[in-house]
C-alpha cells in the first residue's frame, strides 16, 4: 500500500508538469488582451506600453519558464517564509505571480478568498453528502414508495433546474417578498460572537441552500441506483436467508457494497469545491475562487486564470489517488502492490 | 426520542437564522454596490471606471467637472483663466494655484510637490500609466512655490483642462509613491491598494475584486462642516446590474447601486416598490444615423472608401434632397418617449452638451408629406412602379445595420417603416456587438468599415470641451485599408469649412467663443447630412435608496465626486 501510494505520488509529478504546460499555452494562446477593457479614448500607443510593462508581449518559452519559477520556486518559499518567520537568501529578489488586473499577488488573493468558498461550497457540498446518500438508500430500499417518488421529483427538480434560477427564485422570495435573508453576502463579515454567528448563518442560508439541492440531486441519484443493483444480487438473498436482520441485511451488506462508486464520486467532487460554484457566488456576491476567476478570465488576467486553473488540475490529480486509496479501504477484493 | 431531538435541533437552527433579519439602513454607513468590482484604487494602472470611482472616494484632482460640465475647484483655489492670469496670453501655460490648508490624511501637507510627482509618475516612460496620454504635450510640470504649480505645454492650448483635472488623473503623494516610479509602479502593491488621499474617506480594507471598505478621514479639509456624513463606506463588487438594482429598490439592503444597464422595463417595476430611485447623468452621447458617401457595393474593389477626387461616390447618398428627405422622415420624439425612457431624449443635433454649444438651427419635426413633395419636385420619382423611387437609374434601396440589441431594432423597424412611406426600401441588418464594436481589421461587419449604406450607433466625449470629439471628423482621417481601418472619421465626411471652422477652435479660448464654434461645426454636420442624430443619450443610470441624501448625478466626472456631500435622510 505504502509503495502503491510512492509510486502514485511520483508519476502524478510529471502528469502535473504536462498539465500545467497544456494549461499554460492554451490560456496564452487564447486572443485576449489584458487592456481590452480600458476605455476607447486610450490610444494604441499608451496600450501597447502597458501590455510591454506587464510583460504580456514576451515570448512563451520566456513567459513559462518565469511562471514555473514563480509558482513552484518562489511561491513555496514564500509561503516557508511566512509560516515559520525564516528567511531564505534572495527573497527580497523574489518576483511572486502576479495579477495583471490587480498588480498583487495571485496567491494572496486566493488565500483571501479561500474562505468565502470553503464556507459556503465546502458546507453546501457536506449538507448535500450528508443528506444525498440516506435519501439515496432508502429511496432504492422503499422503490416505488411515496417517498421514493416524492424524492425522485424533488431530485429531478434540483438535478434539471440550473443555479441561477434557484438562486434568482430565492432572492425574490426571501429577500424581495419575506426581507428574511440578504441577497449580498458581506465576505468581510467575521464570526465573533452568536449574533454574528447569527448573522453568518442568515446571508449563507439561500446560497447553501440552492447548492445543497444541486449537489443532493446529483449524488442521491447516483446512491439510489447504486444501492438498488446491490440489493437485487444473489448475497443479499443469501444474508436474508441465513437469518440476519433486516437492519444487518440492508446497512453491513447492501449499503457497504454500494457505497463504494458513491465515495469515489464524493472524493472527486473535492476539487470542485475549491474551485467554487462560479455561478452561485457571482449571483449572491459571494467573491470566492469562482467568481475570481470569471472576472480575471473576463479581464484577460492570464497569469491570474492560468495559476487558479493549475492549482485546480492538481487538486484532481491529487483526489483520483485519494479515491483510488479509498477504493482499496473500502473494498477488500481490491488489494494494491 | 430521537426525532424529538432532531425537531428540537431545527427549531433551534432555524430561530438563529430568522433572529437577525434587519435589512434597515445604517445610519453611519453607506453601501455601495459596483456589479464590477475594483481590482486597484490606483486610477493611473486601472482597468475601467469601476477603479477609477473606488479610488475617487480617497483622492482628489485639482478639479473636477460639475454636473453640466463647468469645473469646480478641490484641491486648487480657484479656475484659472485668461483674466485672473492662470492661462497665459499664448494658451501655452497655465498656472494652478493650490489650496494651503489641505493635508493628507497621514496628515502631512498637501504642497505642489505632489503634484509634480504625480506628472513624473504617470510619464515615465517605462512605467505604462494608462492615463499617459491626458498628459499628452506637456513640456515641463514645475512648482512655483509650495502652493502653486505651472504646466507648460508645446503649443498653445486653449482647453488646457485635462491634466490633473477629474477623478481619471487625480493628485497621489509623493512621500507614498515616491519609490513606485517606472518599472516599479506595478510592484508597489501596498500603495495601490491603499493609497493616501486628501479626499473625505480613507482606505480601511481593500479586498481586490470583492470588496474596498472606507472609514472617515478626521484630516478631511471640511471636517469641520462635519463632512463627510457617514463614518464608513462599504464598496462592493461583483453580480450583475438586475440584481444591484434589486437590492437598492426591492429589498432595501444597499444604498446605491451604479451602471444599471438594463431593459427600462424592469427598472421601471423595481422602482414602482418605492424604495428608492433612479438618478440619470447626461453628457455627451448621441445615438446617430450615420450616412455612406461611398459606393458600397459588394463588387466594388475599393467598397466604403473615400476618394479625395470625388469618384467612388455613393450613387444617391451624396445627394442632399434625398438624404433630407430621410431626415424629414423620422420622428426622434418616438425614440425619446418609448424606446429610451429616461435614459434618452429626442434629439437632432449631434452636440448636446454643453447647453451654449446646443444648436437651435435644426428642425426636429416629422414631415412625411414635406419629404415626399421634396422628392417628386426634384424629379425623383418611381419609374418603375415597383413602390420605390430612382435616381439616375439607381432604386432607392439602402442596407441599414447596427448592433444586435432590442433598442435598436426596435428602431430600425421604425425608421424601415417611415422611409418605405416616402418611397425608400430599406434592408435591415444587426451584428453581434462584439463583431461591429470590435475594430478587427479582417471582419467586414465592423463600424469602421461601413459596409452598408447607413449604419446606427452612439459616440460620446468624456470631456466637456468638444475639440477633441469634433476633430474626429476633420477630412483625411476617414477609415482606409492604408490606416488599417482605424481612422476616426466613420460618415467619411470631408468638407473645407469644417475644416477651417476646426483650426479656428483650436487658436480660440474662452468658454463661449468655443461653445459658439462647437454649435457652428454641429450644425454643418448635421446640414450637410453626414449623420442623422436620433437621441440624446445618458451617459450613466445609477439607482439610490429614498434614505440616501445628496445623490448628484454626474456625466463628465466621477459618480463618487461628491461622496462628501452623501447624508442620511431621518425617517
Amino acid at each position: 500500500m505504502g509503495k502503491y501510494l510512492v509510486r502514485r505520488l511520483l508519476t502524478a509529478i510529471p502528469t502535473i508538469l504536462v498539465i500545467s504546460f497544456i494549461i499554460f499555452a492554451i490560456v496564452d494562446l487564447s486572443p485576449s488582451d489584458p487592456t481590452g477593457n480600458l476605455p476607447l479614448t486610450i490610444p494604441p500607443e499608451v496600450r501597447a506600453k502597458i501590455r510591454e510593462a506587464l510583460g504580456a508581449d514576451d515570448p512563451f518559452v520566456v513567459k513559462y519558464v518565469k511562471w514555473l519559477n514563480q509558482f513552484f520556486i518562489a511561491e513555496p518559499l514564500n509561503l516557508v517564509e511566512s509560516m515559520t518567520g525564516i528567511g531564505f537568501p534572495g527573497s527580497e529578489d523574489r518576483t511572486r505571480v502576479m495579477s495583471w488586473a490587480t498588480r498583487g499577488p495571485v496567491m494572496d488573493i486566493i488565500a483571501e478568498r479561500l474562505p468565502q468558498t470553503l464556507w459556503v461550497v465546502g458546507t453546501s457540498y457536506l449538507l448535500g453528502v450528508l443528506i444525498a446518500v440516506p435519501v439515496g438508500i432508502i429511496s432504492a430500499y422503499k422503490q416505488y414508495s411515496v417517498f421514493d417518488q416524492v424524492g425522485t421529483f424533488l431530485m429531478m427538480v434540483g438535478f434539471s433546474v440550473p443555479t441561477f434560477f434557484t438562486g434568482l427564485m430565492f432572492i425574490i422570495v426571501f429577500s424581495v417578498n419575506l426581507k428574511w435573508f440578504p441577497s449580498v453576502y458581506d465576505t468581510t463579515h467575521v464570526v465573533t460572537d452568536i449574533a454574528s454567528l447569527q448573522k453568518q448563518l442568515n446571508q449563507m442560508f439561500m446560497p447553501v441552500t440552492v447548492l445543497t439541492l444541486y449537489f443532493t440531486a446529483q449524488l442521491s441519484r447516483y446512491t439510489r441506483a447504486s444501492t438498488l443493483d446491490n440489493l437485487g444480487q444473489d448475497y443479499i438473498r443469501t444474508a436474508r436467508s441465513k437469518g440476519l436482520t433486516e437492519r444487518t441485511v440492508v446497512t453491513r451488506h447492501a449499503v457497504r457494497n454500494s457505497l463504494i462508486p458513491v465515495v469515489t464520486l464524493i472524493a472527486l467532487g473535492i476539487p470542485g469545491i475549491f474551485a467554487g460554484a462560479i455561478i452561485t457566488e457571482q449571483i449572491f456576491r459571494v467573491n470566492g475562487i469562482g467568481q475570481y476567476l470569471i472576472i480575471a478570465i473576463q479581464g484577460g488576467d492570464l497569469p491570474t486564470v492560468q495559476t487558479v486553473t493549475f492549482i485546480f488540475a492538481v487538486l484532481v490529480v491529487l483526489f483520483n489517488i485519494v479515491a483510488d486509496v479509498l477504493y482499496g479501504i473500502l473494498d477488500p477484493r481490491v488489494t494494491y502492490t | 426520542m430521537r426525532f424529538k431531538l432532531m425537531i428540537v435541533l431545527a427549531m433551534f437552527i432555524l430561530s438563529t437564522l430568522f433572529g437577525g433579519v434587519g435589512l434597515a439602513q445604517d445610519m453611519n454607513e453607506v453601501t455601495i454596490l459596483y456589479w464590477q468590482a475594483a481590482s486597484i484604487l490606483n486610477p493611473y494602472l486601472s482597468s475601467g471606471t469601476k477603479d477609477n470611482d473606488a479610488s475617487a472616494i480617497v483622492l482628489e484632482p485639482l478639479a473636477n467637472f460639475g454636473t453640466d460640465g463647468a469645473l469646480v475647484p478641490v484641491l486648487a483655489t480657484e479656475i484659472p483663466s485668461p483674466e485672473n492670469g492662470g492661462i497665459s496670453e499664448d494658451l501655452t501655460s497655465i498656472t494652478w494655484n493650490l489650496r494651503d490648508d489641505v493635508v493628507w490624511s497621514d496628515g502631512s501637507p498637501f504642497t505642489s510637490e505632489d503634484v509634480v510627482f504625480t506628472y513624473e509618475y504617470c510619464t515615465h516612460p517605462e512605467g505604462g500609466c494608462v492615463q499617459s496620454d491626458e498628459f499628452d504635450g506637456i513640456v515641463s510640470v514645475e512648482a512655483m512655490g509650495p502652493h502653486q504649480v505651472t504646466i507648460t505645454f508645446d503649443s498653445p492650448k486653449p482647453y488646457p483642462f485635462l491634466p490633473l483635472v477629474a477623478q481619471t488623473t487625480p493628485i497621489l503623494q509623493k512621500a507614498q509613491f515616491g519609490e513606485c516610479l517606472g518599472a516599479e509602479m506595478a510592484a508597489c502593491t501596498d500603495a495601490n491598494f491603499a493609497p493616501i488621499g486628501t479626499g473625505p474617506f480613507m482606505v480601511e480594507e481593500f479586498r481586490p475584486n470583492d470588496v474596498v471598505t472606507y472609514v472617515r478621514n478626521p484630516n478631511f479639509r471640511d471636517a469641520d462642516m462635519g463632512k463627510p456624513f457617514f463614518d464608513r463606506v462599504v464598496f462592493k463588487g461583483g453580480g450583475d446590474a438586475e440584481s444591484a438594482a434589486r437590492a437598492v429598490l426591492e429589498t432595501g439592503e444597499a444604498d446605491y447601486a451604479w451602471n444599471l444597464q438594463i431593459s427600462p422595463a424592469v427598472l421601471d417595476a423595481m422602482e414602482a416598490a418605492g424604495n428608492g430611485q433612479i438618478a440619470v447623468a447626461f453628457g455627451q452621447s448621441t445615438e446617430t444615423l450615420w450616412i455612406n458617401p461611398t459606393d458600397v457595393s459588394p463588387d466594388n474593389p475599393n467598397r466604403s472608401v473615400w476618394m479625395a477626387d470625388g469618384t467612388n461616390a455613393h450613387p444617391f447618398l451624396t445627394n442632399k434632397t434625398i438624404t433630407q428627405a430621410m431626415s424629414m422622415a423620422i420622428d426622434t420624439n418616438i425614440f425619446g418617449e418609448q424606446l429610451y425612457g429616461r435614459s434618452g431624449h429626442a434629439t437632432c443635433n449631434f452636440i448636446n452638451a454643453p447647453a451654449a454649444a446646443v444648436s437651435s438651427n435644426n428642425p426636429c419635426d416629422q414631415d412625411i408629406a414635406g419629404a415626399i413633395a421634396l422628392l417628386d419636385e426634384a424629379g425623383i420619382v418611381d419609374t418603375n412602379g415597383d413602390g420605390f423611387r430612382e435616381y439616375n437609374g439607381h432604386e432607392l434601396r439602402v442596407q441599414y445595420q447596427t448592433s444586435t440589441n432590442a433598442v435598436r431594432q426596435n428602431t430600425q423597424a421604425l425608421i424601415k417603416q417611415w422611409w418605405s412611406e416616402i418611397g425608400i426600401d430599406t434592408e435591415l441588418r444587426n451584428i453581434d456587438a462584439a463583431v461591429y464594436f470590435g475594430g478587427d481589421p479582417g471582419s467586414p461587419d465592423t463600424f469602421q468599415k461601413f459596409y452598408s449604406d447607413v449604419e446606427m450607433y452612439t459616440t460620446g466625449s468624456s470631456s466637456p470641451d468638444m475639440e477633441g470629439y469634433l476633430g474626429n471628423f476633420r477630412c483625411g482621417q476617414a477609415p482606409t485599408p492604408d490606416n488599417n481601418w482605424t481612422g476616426s472619421n466613420t460618415p467619411r465626411f470631408c468638407n473645407a469649412e469644417y475644416d477651417a471652422l476646426l483650426d479656428e477652435l483650436s487658436a480660440t479660448a474662452g468658454e463661449a467663443a468655443r461653445a459658439a464654434l462647437f454649435l457652428q461645426l454641429n450644425d454643418l454636420l448635421v446640414q450637410e447630412y453626414a449623420l442623422i442624430p436620433l437621441v440624446y443619450r445618458s451617459s450613466a443610470a445609477s439607482a439610490f435608496h429614498n434614505s440616501l441624501g445628496g445623490i448628484d448625478m454626474n456625466g463628465w466626472d466621477s459618480e463618487m465626486w461628491n461622496i462628501e456631500d452623501w447624508y442620511r435622510i431621518d425617517g
